[in-house]
């Protein structure tokens, strides 16, 4: 491995002029020199270089191929300019699918630590029913989401397995179309990502509800704090580190969403959940690069400006507390 | 050693128990209504439906299939759907990209906790941000073309690890950071490189997060179907690809029984891993997220 013959005579020197280094205070170039010697880039470059190939280069590449006429049906590529923004946004689609990707989002957060949330209160005591009733609650997140969309699709037509039992319920025959209205199958196809994952977001609340303080809960209980309380005022805040994850994980998996959609309502009916990457496949796969990079970048640029403010807002929300 | 944590504090701080027996009957008999309310129906409905004739699962409900043969269905997945090409496939993909990932995550996390200098931790940061940027999977698709990598496995384990290099970063960075930097220096005095103080230090003390880290990618990666539809491009088949292509061309055809069948199939691998490994799994997620 070039790693070792690299490192091999550096390495030599470096214990002697490590602890001598350590013991100089304040000498802060020897401490740096050391350091570059004890840690050697060698180490970083491989990552970085699969980063650079894989990740940052197609990224830049991103930012200049929205801007051209690239299409599969001719060779060559011209830039030109903002048409393909200005294609997108005036037949509607760019909006369309920002709103729908942002609404998905903001319902999968919502749904995900709602039922997460729950479920962890419901499963907090450690008997054997509760541990069971946990890890089948995580045989969702560990089974594809494709195959999660395809299952739900089933029990959801409009001849399905919820219409049969609402319809034993209720002892008329229900037959609605879960997945037809293009208002509210976006909410129900973002309660079916919300299932999907609530098992993962319940283990972290679980392990947050672990990390309070028992002190904390019996002082307050010496006070006289009711349930209700006990829980908004006093263990919901100390949640604040597992909220943050879960918010974070939520919406950054909801906006980067393909499977579940794609298997449910492949972005119907009218295009009323077509999440911005459904759209990017369904182009690609027309020949359409131009648009479908261009909203790629769309979608990067959606990401940067939601999440970051976002997981900046939660971060402080920890710290007040 | 979060694994340890985690059981330690289970057992003594929920021992007050607060609930009388009754109520513990209540409880359970409404986790299993929520349980079977919950995942009850899917689940059913996936393993009857599988187990029905395709004139039985044309519309899929409930009921029992009047004779069972989900063994039938279950051979016909994997003779007519090229199952067994596709298993190979993903184990061919997620394997190498899992490794190579956590391999040079773990050698760059440890250069990247260790030196401290400003320009360290703007590479750091660019490092990590993949964690919340997606990654542009067009013109990823048109570099792999240029590069030849096209609809190979090689193109496609460059890419995945390329997008979970980051999240290998984050989280070993974090945890180097917490192993005293004198335990190095011992060996140091003794001689070792950095390769060796690398190798015979540091990655066994990363076990926990390795672990965790080796759980988060390897899921990620085997249900992932959205970039290997870009990349792989029907040239090589994975589980979710060969899952996609059965029910995109079983949709009109109404094959539910077929789709159940291989959803079931294609679910094992991990869930035998899951079922076994359960308690290490649910700890090693739950240490890494919440510090």
């Amino acid at each position: 491995m070039p790693v070792t013959t690299d490192a091999g005579p550096a390495s030599v020197a470096a214990p002697t002029r490590g602890v001598r280094a350590r013991r100089t205070v304040g000498d802060e170039r020897v401490r740096k020199n050391a350091a570059k010697r004890n840690y050697p880039l060698a180490f970083l470059w491989p990552a970085i270089i699969i980063l650079l190939v894989f990740y940052f280069i197609p990224t830049i590449m991103n930012f200049v191929y929205a801007f051209t006429d690239w299409s599969g049906f001719k060779r060559s590529i011209a830039f030109n300019g903002l048409a393909n923004f200005q294609a997108l946004f005036s037949d509607g689609t760019l909006v369309r699918d920002l709103r729908v990707t942002f609404v998905y989002a903001a319902l999968v957060a919502v749904f995900q630590n709602v039922f997460g949330l729950i479920l962890a209160v419901f499963l907090e005591r450690d008997t054997r029913m509760n541990r069971f009733a946990r890890v089948m609650f995580f045989v969702p997140v560990i089974m594809s989401a494709l195959a999660v969309g395809y299952i739900w699709q089933a029990v959801l037509k409009s001849d399905g397995a919820l219409n049969q039992i609402l319809g034993l319920l209720t002892g008329s025959t229900v037959s609605t179309a879960w997945l037809g209205s293009t208002t509210w199958t976006i909410v129900v196809v973002a309660a079916i990502h919300g299932w999907k994952w609530m098992g993962l977001s319940m283990l972290i609340y679980l392990a947050g509800l672990k990390t309070i303080d028992n002190e904390v809960i019996e002082a307050a209980r010496v006070d006289g704090t009711n349930p209700w309380q006990m829980f908004w005022q006093i263990r919901f805040p100390l949640l604040a580190p597992a909220l943050t994850f879960n918010v974070a994980t939520a919406l950054l998996g909801s906006m980067n969403g393909f499977d579940i959609v794609q298997a449910t309502t492949a972005g119907g009916p009218g295009g009323s959940t077509e999440l911005l990457n459904i759209f990017i496949y369904r182009t690609f796969g027309q020949g359409l690069y131009a648009q479908s990079t261009t909203m790629s970048l769309v979608l990067f640029l959606m990401v940067s400006i939601v999440a970051f403010p976002v997981i900046t807002y939660l971060r402080r929300r920890e710290r007040v507390l | 050693m979060t694994a340890t944590a985690f059981n330690d504090r289970r057992t003594t701080e929920r021992a007050p128990g607060v609930h009388r027996r009754g109520s513990g009957i209540v409880h359970n008999l409404f986790v299993v209504l929520v349980l079977l309310a919950l995942l009850g129906v899917p689940f059913w409905l996936m393993i009857v439906t599988a187990g029905k004739s395709q004139a039985e699962a044309v519309q899929p409900n409930l009921r029992l299939p009047s004779h069972w043969q989900l063994l039938e269905n279950l051979h016909t997945v994997i003779t007519d759907g090229r199952m067994v090409q596709a298993f190979f496939g993903s184990v061919l993909v997620t394997v190498p990209s899992v490794v190579i990932a956590l391999l040079l995550g773990a050698m760059a996390s440890w250069v990247l906790a260790r030196r401290t200098s400003r320009a360290m931790s703007v590479v750091y940061a660019l490092c990590i941000s993949g964690i919340i940027l997606p990654p542009a999977v067009v013109t990823i698709m048109m570099l792999l073309r240029q590069l030849g990598l096209a609809g190979t496995p090689h193109g496609m384990i460059g890419v995945y690890t390329g997008i979970y290099l980051s999240t290998v970063i984050f989280f070993i960075t974090g945890f180097i950071r917490t192993i005293p930097p004198s335990l190095e220096e011992a060996a140091r005095i003794d001689g070792a490189g950095p390769a060796r103080v690398f190798f015979t230090i540091i990655l066994p003390l990363l076990g926990p997060t390795l672990a965790t880290a080796t759980i988060l990618v390897t899921l990620y990666i085997w249900n992932d179907v959205f970039y290997s539809l870009f990349i792989l491009s029907g040239k090589l088949d994975t589980l979710p690809l060969n899952l996609y292509s059965v029910a995109s061309a079983g949709m009109y055809l109404n094959n539910w029984h077929l789709i159940f069948a291989y959803i079931i199939l294609m679910s094992l691998p991990l869930l035998i891993i899951f079922a076994v490994a359960q308690r290490r799994i649910i700890s090693g997620i739950t240490g890494g997220a919440v510090k």
